[in-house]
């Protein structure tokens, strides 16, 4: 493809302005050999439209703050190479889906976070630092279920994926559930009947309908949909035991 | 709540789905070969075991469709809570009713056709 072309070395992105209540502004941008979706945001900040306002923080796929979405998909824009996403040079970038949205790319993930809480997503410790340090087997069965969801970067691109969370906002959602799965199956937590009965109740892990939209856009390579349905599996025989109150 | 209710609604469905097989290979059978009312009330009328089978169907039936029903009517409107709840306990009472009298019209010797 000829590259002498002012307008083909030129990318058209429409960008997000406003709250809840807006619409999208069109930017000229230039096309660069390699950029990522948030380089092209920050170029439209800096030099066009000094007031849009996104978040973002290390740039490298690890803070999980950048997500936004790109053509209609949820993704970590630091990440993503405009050439992956650009369909004839157009991209159309948007705030998270599923969470309120307080300005342009920005949404406020306290909801998010909240259902972190009401998940019961904080470790539990049994020891004190008097203790020995607990003797963790790295092959054993639980431990690789809790190491298989562990790298979550809290993005909020699996809730923003989720068609249940869209239903029902009550709905904790992949995140929180896959974080407590990671901590019922840690030896050294000590609250898995309380998490288990946290998850268990009319918003937690029996809604997940296996649709895996979390699994096909977590961009660590998760599967929470397998947690959730690990943490069903687990509530199911508490249940039969009479152990879940 | 829920996960009693998840629970039913799993056990329910495995109940459900080899009777629907046979259910359905019935029916294909009845209609193909062309037996009349009176000759299908022949066979049911008296039998322990279409009660049974029957019986058990309506029974998982009544069970699987209102719980299904309320996660979808929970997902796709606003209707949620007691009331939700009441409703479908109705609609699930209203289903164990009517499967209940059309297996007793079936099985019972001497029922009216």
């Amino acid at each position: 493809m000829s590259q002498t072309g002012r307008s083909e070395r030129e990318l058209t992105v429409e960008v997000w302005r406003g709250g809840a209540e807006g619409r999208f502004e069109r930017y000229r941008v230039p096309a660069r050999e390699n950029q990522s979706v948030l380089d092209l945001v920050t170029w439209v900040q800096r030099h066009l439209e000094p007031a849009l306002a996104y978040r973002f923080a290390c740039r490298v796929g690890m803070c999980g703050s950048c997500a936004m979405t790109v053509n209609g998909r949820p993704r970590w824009t630091c990440r993503t190479h405009v050439g992956q996403v650009a369909k004839g040079g157009r991209l159309k970038i948007a705030p998270l889906g599923n969470l309120p949205v307080i300005r342009d790319l920005v949404t406020d993930m306290t909801p998010f976070f909240e259902k972190w809480q009401r998940a019961r997503g904080r470790f539990s410790p049994t020891r004190t630092r008097e203790d020995e340090p607990a003797a963790v087997d790295p092959g054993s069965k639980a431990r690789r279920a809790a190491d298989a969801g562990i790298e979550c970067i809290n993005c909020a691109v699996c809730t923003a994926a989720c068609d249940v969370v869209r239903w029902n906002p009550d709905y904790l959602g992949p995140a929180a559930l896959n974080r407590a799965w990671t901590l019922i199956n840690d030896a050294r937590d000590g609250a898995r009947a309380a998490r288990l009965a946290a998850v268990s109740g009319a918003a937690g892990c029996h809604n997940c309908h296996s649709h895996q939209g979390c699994a096909e856009h977590c961009p660590m390579g998760l599967n929470p949909t397998a947690a959730i349905a690990g943490l069903k599996r687990a509530s199911l025989i508490a249940l039969l035991k009479g152990e879940l109150s | 709540m829920t996960a009693w209710l998840s629970l039913l609604q799993r056990l329910s469905a495995l109940v459900l789905a080899p009777l629907v097989l046979v259910h359905l290979g019935l029916m294909v059978y009845a209609i193909g070969d062309g037996l009349t009312a009176a000759e299908i009330l022949g066979r049911t009328r008296g039998s322990l075991f279409w009660a049974l089978f029957y019986g058990l169907f309506v029974i998982a039936a009544a069970v699987h469709g209102p719980i299904g029903l309320r996660t979808v009517l929970a997902e796709m409107t606003a209707w949620r809570g007691r009331s939700l709840d009441r409703a479908l306990l109705a609609f699930g009472l209203v289903l164990l009713a009517l499967g209940a009298r059309a297996v007793l019209a079936v099985v019972l010797p001497g029922a009216a056709p």
